[in-house]
């Protein structure tokens, strides 16, 4: 079941992000206000989507894997953790896009962008800890991540209260049908590549972790060389 | 000579070293006192935190002084940033070097050997760096006012209970922070690494607590929510490294 899992959750991504394309382009109607720049939307905003439900995911696992010691939680968690990193930076360049197109200025000081900017740039010193940090380092992350996920509610509130950009304009209600239809379908589409990716990762990294047991194994046996 | 010092701290449990549970709570505050009291003692008589962050900040005032524009207003009104940003430089150097001191003179082990739980030893430590921070702003506050004109002391009660609540935040997550680092390698850029985005909600709150102090208009009522944002910010991670200590920072 496990071999052939990822491979299925891959064609289907592969099969929603042609469909949506299409939808996209062909079946959704004009938006009033922003005209074509509108149809970033669709691929913009499941990556913030994607970036949070990574943060949970890595804020819990670490949880886990600092109650109950046991790795397999860890692995989880660095995976999501440089996805979260991956999806965070997408949704950073094309919000970028389309914030130069929409309102003529490539970055914008509205909350929610903050907001999840300071979320990424936690999971990025995640990912840093753990590539330069050194042996004692999955202790440390673990820690990152969950103080990490439990500030988010605060930065988000503390972001929120502060001073709103002039020209901030909040996203706007998608109202017609087919629209919200492959809104939601892009969605789901970001949620089978993410879940893809996560467990191809989370294979890789465990991977990694048994065969340095198995080195420092043989290390101790003698039976291999340093 | 053990038991001698057990009963001056007041530990009711001595043979419990390991778990780190007291049967009282009390013994708890008092350990953390006298792990606080070690700190603050062996700083005064050395003086070398205190100098070395204190004339730090000093500097960051005059750069800040020079990087601004040269319109009297926008400066006056970003004091309220520079002081904060100066908190955070300088404590995050206090920080490292506090706890580097630990490390040199291996005193980390002794103190985790002792009987005062490891919860116990942490909130010394904690409360060692909220008083070395409350310096930092004590030397920053009377700079920016003298060499400024700011007017950051218009409401001095708001003024103290937000750098006191704010010093206590920034104490605590970067003893955890510091702590979880004593093992790790790269240890100096990763502690502002790891602490900087944590911290941003509290540095929001203490910049806008302060600016709403400013006259010609004070909004005390701005003032005084955000100085509860800083309480509950408190709460929230003090909750939080509690519940998490025993698993981050058991050797």
């Amino acid at each position: 079941m496990k071999r052939t899992l990822v491979p299925i959750l891959a064609a289907l991504a592969a099969v929603g992000l042609v469909y949506t394309l299409w939808g996209v382009f062909v079946v959704t109607p004009m938006d009033i206000e922003l005209f074509f720049s509108q149809k970033i939307f669709y691929y913009h905003v499941p990556n913030w989507f994607v970036l949070f439900t990574a943060v949970v995911v890595a804020g819990i696992s670490s949880l886990l894997y600092l109650k109950k010691r046991a790795p397999r939680y860890d692995d989880v968690a660095t995976a999501a953790a440089e996805l979260a990193v991956l999806f965070g930076a997408m949704g950073l360049i094309t919000g970028s896009i389309w914030a130069r197109a929409a309102w003529n200025a490539w970055w914008v000081w509205e909350p929610r962008l903050v907001t999840s900017l300071l979320i990424w740039l936690i999971m990025v010193g995640y990912v840093l800890v753990r590539r330069f940090g050194g042996t004692g380092a999955e202790r440390l992350a673990a820690g990152l991540a969950v103080f990490g996920m439990v500030d988010i509610p605060l930065i988000y509130v503390g972001v929120n209260q502060g001073d709103r950009h002039p020209q901030a304009k909040v996203v706007k209600q998608l109202d017609e049908g087919t629209m919200k239809l492959f809104f939601w379908l892009s969605v789901l589409t970001y949620f089978l590549i993410f879940a893809a990716l996560l467990l191809t990762r989370i294979q890789a990294i465990r991977a990694e972790r048994e065969l340095r047991v198995i080195h420092e194994r043989g290390l101790d046996a003698g039976l291999l060389e340093s | 000579m053990p038991s001698s010092r057990t009963s001056i701290i007041g530990s009711r449990t001595s043979a419990d070293a390991g778990t780190g549970r007291t049967t009282v709570p009390v013994p708890i505050l008092r350990h953390a006192a006298a792990v606080a009291w070690k700190d603050l003692r062996v700083e005064l008589r050395s003086r070398e935190i205190v100098y070395t962050t204190g004339f730090f900040a000093c500097l960051l005032v005059v750069i800040f002084s020079f990087t601004f524009s040269r319109n009297e207003a926008v400066v006056v009104a970003s004091t309220p940033g520079m002081l904060w940003v100066a908190i955070a430089f300088a404590g995050t150097v206090a920080l490292a070097r506090a706890f580097d001191r630990e490390r040199e003179g291996d005193t980390m082990r002794a103190l985790l050997l002792s009987p005062a739980p490891r919860l116990a030893v942490f909130f010394g430590k904690t409360l060692g760096i909220t008083v070395l921070v409350l310096a930092v702003a004590a030397v920053v506050v009377p700079l920016l006012v003298l060499l400024l004109q700011s007017p950051l002391f218009y409401q001095p009660l708001p003024l103290v209970i937000a750098l006191a609540l704010g010093a206590f935040g920034f104490a605590l997550v970067g003893s955890v922070f510091a702590a979880m680092l004593l093992r790790v390698r790269s240890r100096d850029v990763l502690l502002p690494v790891v602490l900087y985005p944590i911290l941003v909600p509290l540095f929001i709150a203490g910049t806008k607590a302060t600016a709403e102090m400013l006259p010609p208009v004070p909004n005390l009522d701005a003032a005084w929510y955000w100085i509860q944002f800083l309480g509950v910010y408190d709460a929230v991670f003090l909750g939080i490294s509690l519940w998490t200590f025993e698993s981050l920072v058991i050797e």
